[in-house]
């Protein structure tokens, strides 16, 4: 039984959430349009700028006949595998630093160093030492590992002393504290890692595919600025927006999932 | 034989700044089944004397012993029920009751048992299933006691535990904690900073003086209406309010004045 003016408001909010939709998604079409028309009118030179209905042929072309969609997956895969080993390594040295103080004292200001670095610069050593294949999950994982660290290193120091003082009143280990209390309490700052690791792991691949690779989106991009052609640019640009967009879906959907299994507010 | 005893304990902390100290000549003996409550001025160390029985501090001077035995790390016949229950929210409050057991590798089976039965003797039972999220404060802290009995300990070590508790709450929970101590048969050193609660709950209590603290004195609550009063009718059993004010008086005396 709900009163007329409960009804009311449920109506307006709706409303309004449907309002939200329909404006993001006009937003998205003014654009394409207006992009479209200043192409088509000559404000803009086509050369420069390319033009959506272009796009929407090229990309045809290019899904069907060409290899974009091979681009994709391996750019794809490439973030994937990048964000896995980040996440792993990251996570083994931040519970390194937990279990030694001493060592997260004395590693501490070359992890800032590290981290204020920009890690493009070491993209031809990653390239001498890796090859022009590996030397892109170097790059991915050098961007985001630091990152990870220090994001779980944080998520860890949260967690509540008092929390590890009642594990330790029954006499709890070092290898129990871990396996109880910080790995499971750190869940959402895991998933929190993971949002900030799939931007950053993208930046990596395709910075790695601009300084070596031979396939992946990447690679078109550079391809196709050097060959002057912006449609193909364009597309390309497109289809890692996508990937981006699908990335962090999931994302998204791992953390329901660990909120509604581990009972976690919020 | 007494179960707990302090022999000419002393604690000393020490910060880069300087060395503080808490504690100095702590002479305490506990019976099996006594129920002691300390009370004392703000950051007298009334908690630290707890850590120090419990074995997660070792004292800089004097023996802790525990049934005879000098305690030198945490033992399992100590149980620990701080100011917060600090149950985990990725467990359900079944498995928060079994953490103490899988930490000391006891037997699961035993444990679950006594886990379920102790759930269902204190009204709880239908929670098992439930996040902790899902259970009031009051609620909360009594799945937090039942954990600290699933491990099985023979010594309960009680820091302010009702503090977080709004008032009404409090005086039942007590009234409750009372009885699950008392009819489990556990000594308990109780820390509060709330007179009432210790006189009612305790046999004795104890009252610490400001650092270093020592014990000021030892008072042996007893009352005319006889033993086993539930804490609820020593609060109006005639002889309350007297150790009530002799206490107050003698706090007073320890606290430093506000200027």
């Amino acid at each position: 039984m709900s009163s007329r003016l409960y009804d009311n408001y449920l109506k307006v909010q709706k409303r309004r959430q449907r309002l939200i939709v329909l404006s993001r998604l006009s937003v998205l079409a003014a654009f394409l349009l207006l992009w479209e028309l200043a192409a088509r009118w000559g404000w803009v030179d086509p050369m420069l700028t390319s033009k959506p209905s272009q796009l929407l042929s090229s990309f045809r072309e290019l899904a069907f006949e060409g290899n974009l969609l091979r681009h994709t997956w391996i750019t794809g895969l490439e973030t994937l595998v990048g964000i896995i080993i980040s996440m792993l390594i990251g996570t083994v040295i931040a519970v390194l630093f937990w279990w030694s103080t001493f060592a997260s004292k004395v590693l501490e200001p070359y992890i800032v160093v590290l981290n204020a670095l920009p890690k493009v610069a070491l993209g031809p050593i990653f390239y001498i030492w890796l090859g022009d294949r590996y030397s892109i999950y170097g790059m991915a994982v050098a961007i985001s590992i630091i990152v990870t660290i220090i994001m779980v290193e944080s998520g860890f120091k949260e967690i509540s002393k008092t929390k590890l003082k009642l594990m330790e009143s029954f006499g709890a280990s070092k290898i129990q504290m871990l396996r109880m209390v910080l790995l499971p309490a750190s869940i959402p700052h895991f998933i929190a890692t993971l949002k900030v690791n799939v931007g950053l792991t993208l930046v990596g691949v395709v910075m790695g595919e601009f300084l070596s690779s031979k396939a992946g989106l990447g690679y078109l991009i550079i391809y196709g600025g050097q060959v002057f052609q912006m449609t193909l640019v364009m597309v390309s640009i497109t289809m890692l927006a996508l990937l981006s967009a699908i990335l962090y879906g999931v994302v998204n959907l791992l953390e329901r999932y660990a909120r509604r299994k581990y009972h976690y507010e919020g | 034989m007494a179960q707990i005893e302090l022999k000419d304990v002393g604690l000393s902390y020490f910060t880069p700044k300087q060395e503080t100290e808490a504690l100095r000549g702590i002479n305490l003996s506990i019976r099996h089944g006594e129920f002691v409550s300390i009370v004392g001025p703000s950051g007298c160390g009334k908690s630290t004397l707890l850590s120090l029985v419990s074995g997660m501090l070792k004292p800089t001077k004097g023996n802790v012993l525990i049934d005879g035995e000098e305690v030198t790390g945490t033992s399992r016949k100590v149980g620990y029920m701080l100011q917060h229950d600090h149950l985990f929210e990725w467990r359900n409050v079944f498995n928060n009751l079994l953490v103490g057991a899988e930490i000391r590798k006891m037997d699961l089976n035993r444990a679950k048992r006594k886990a379920s039965e102790l759930l269902e003797r204190y009204g709880l039972g239908e929670f098992a299933q439930h996040g902790p999220s899902q259970l009031s404060g009051g609620m909360r802290q009594r799945v937090a006691l039942i954990r600290t009995l699933v491990a099985e300990p023979d010594i309960l070590l009680l820091d302010e535990p009702f503090s977080a508790l709004d008032y009404q709450t409090r005086l039942k929970l007590s009234d409750e904690v009372f009885h699950i101590i008392k009819e489990q048969g556990k000594t308990a050193l109780l820390v509060t900073h709330d007179l009432s609660e210790a006189i009612s709950m305790a046999d004795r209590v104890m009252v610490m003086s400001k650092r270093p603290s020592t014990i000021s004195s030892m008072h042996d609550i007893r009352f005319e209406e006889g033993g086993g009063l539930s804490p609820w009718k020593k609060r109006e059993a005639g002889l309350y309010n007297r150790y009530f004010n002799a206490i107050w008086k003698e706090l007073e005396g320890h606290v430093v004045p506000i200027i």
